[in-house]
């Protein structure tokens, strides 16, 4: 079911975030550029040692030939999916199979933005689709407005269930340095936010950061060898099944249910199996799909599974342990900050470090639902 | 005459008519207009004219700061088994409701004729 894939084969072997807190003039390039130092420089590898560039930017469809010529490398493989904020778990799973046949030696992953210093709001690399567009749905957030609509037409779920999400996110990250919005959010606060696609408000919805983030991978005997602890790719799955949102069958149910389960098969684990889990979570309705679609609790069951605080500090199912796009950073596609998050769990040195974090999920999301992406994570005992 | 199915459907939405196609194997209906059948590839089907009848699917409000009015962004499913984003008019945004059944009525909108529904 998993299709083949090469477990344990290649490990994170850098990471780094950067500049949630402000671009400091940087450019989206710049900002990629840094984070990529920084991932190269934790890994205790020289820029040199690069030979396979995966990037997406916002403004720059050739980023993996901007991206070599800045760092005047001449990287054997460039790609520049471009599914979204999904498109990092997918260049985790090109990135393990290129490493493993021996195609490619050290791959660099890397994302950056200044849309919040640069425009103040979401850089969105959207076409406009012509049978949608003139009823001037907000995009991305009315699609996932409808989907939620749904979601609570059929199961039940409510509002207070969303500000669940967002209550939670907060809760993490205001014992994260590094996250961008802190303070006290109440259930209430959520509830009574301006509404903007109903049932979505104000506090149902990411942020708009600056931010970077970049990861080195490399086959798993070399990042032994190397500077941190090498953290193993066990499985890495996409899939994708519409485009715009009209074109869906069911939206209760996302490509989460089909990435996620070739993931694990992968791997070799099930839900059970995961210490800590993190979710693309572009607005506080994706959470509850991805928990049900990931099979951590049945279809239907999302909205009760996030109550009385179980996804927060202290909850019994840790879900997006920096703050999430909610409340952390969402510097436009968030992707690369879920697969860092979790690979900082795994290896012991995250703000919010869980005891026990041998087995970590990053679940990406592209479109408006229309891509998702599954890696999963684990330290070296667990390969 | 084009060879585009979309260009074709756009032009009879002048002409006050919303066409959808129907493969003639399957008798499956798709929506908006391609080349081939989704999935199976079938490229050959036939244009029927909608029945102008479906059932919302979802609906949201969007709301936009006063005085703008809000706005709904809704997703109706044609009885022939298309889903498409529309508008529903005739009635308050925040009143309608999944499940309402609806009927098609197209509308000039600037240069474009879209498809709207009003409460059937």
């Amino acid at each position: 079911m998993g299709g083949h894939f090469p477990r344990g084969k290649t490990a994170i072997a850098g990471l780094a975030t950067y500049g949630f807190d402000g671009a400091n003039g940087l450019s989206p390039i710049e900002m990629a550029a840094k984070a990529g130092l920084l991932a190269i420089a934790d890994a205790g590898l020289a820029l040199r040692d690069v030979d396979a560039l995966f990037i997406c930017l916002p403004d720059d469809f050739f980023a993996g030939l901007t991206l070599a010529q800045y760092y005047g490398i001449s990287p054997r493989y460039t790609d520049c999916n471009r599914t979204g904020g999904s498109a990092f778990m997918s260049h985790v799973a090109v990135a393990a199979m290129m490493l493993d046949a021996g195609y490619i030696d050290c791959a660099l992953i890397a994302y950056g933005s200044n849309q919040r210093s640069g425009t103040g709001k979401l850089v969105s690399a959207f076409r406009p689709n012509p049978w949608e567009s003139p009823y001037r749905p907000l995009i991305p957030l009315s699609p996932y407005a409808l989907a939620a609509a749904r979601h609570f037409h059929e199961y039940g779920t409510t509002r207070e269930h969303l500000a669940e999400v967002a209550v939670a996110a907060r809760g993490w990250a205001n014992t994260n340095p590094q996250a961008f919005a802190k303070g006290p959010l109440t259930i209430e606060d959520c509830l009574n936010a301006r509404m903007i696609s109903s049932p979505l408000g104000v506090r149902d919805c990411c942020l708009v950061t600056d931010g970077a983030a970049a990861i080195v991978m490399t086959r798993a005997d070399r990042a032994r060898d190397l500077a941190k602890p090498p953290v193993a790719v066990l499985g890495a799955a996409a899939a994708t099944w519409y485009s715009t949102v009209a074109q869906s069958r069911d939206l209760t149910t996302t490509a989460a249910a089909e990435s996620g389960p070739r993931a694990y098969a992968m791997a070799g684990v099930g839900p059970a199996d995961i210490d800590v889990v993190q979710l693309y979570d572009a607005f506080t309705i994706n959470t509850i799909l991805f928990l049900e679609d990931l099979g951590f609790c049945e279809k239907g069951e999302g909205g009760a599974f996030v109550s009385g605080g179980r996804i927060g500090p202290g909850g019994a199912r840790p879900v997006n342990t920096d703050g999430g796009g909610l409340s952390c950073a969402h510097p436009g596609m968030y992707g690369l900050l879920a697969i860092a998050e979790a690979a900082r769990q795994v290896r012991g040195e995250a703000a919010n470090q869980l005891p026990k974090a041998d087995v970590a999920l990053a679940h990406g999301n592209g479109g408006t639902l229309s891509s998702q992406a599954t890696v999963i994570l684990g330290s070296d005992a667990t390969v | 005459m084009s060879d585009s199915p979309d260009t074709i459907c756009r032009a009879a939405l002048a002409d006050g008519k919303l066409l959808i196609q129907r493969a003639e194997a399957s008798g499956e209906c798709f929506f908006p207009p391609r080349l081939m059948e989704p999935l199976t590839g079938d490229t050959g089907w036939t244009w029927i004219e909608a029945s102008g009848l479906g059932t919302v699917y979802s609906v949201t409000v969007v709301g936009q700061r006063p005085p703008a009015e809000p706005y709904n962004v809704t997703l109706v499913d044609l009885d022939e088994g298309v889903r498409l984003m529309s508008r529903i008019e005739a009635i308050a945004p925040d009143a309608i409701r999944i499940g309402q059944r609806v009927r098609l009525r197209i509308a000039r909108e600037g240069e474009d004729f879209v498809p709207l529904f009003d409460p059937a």
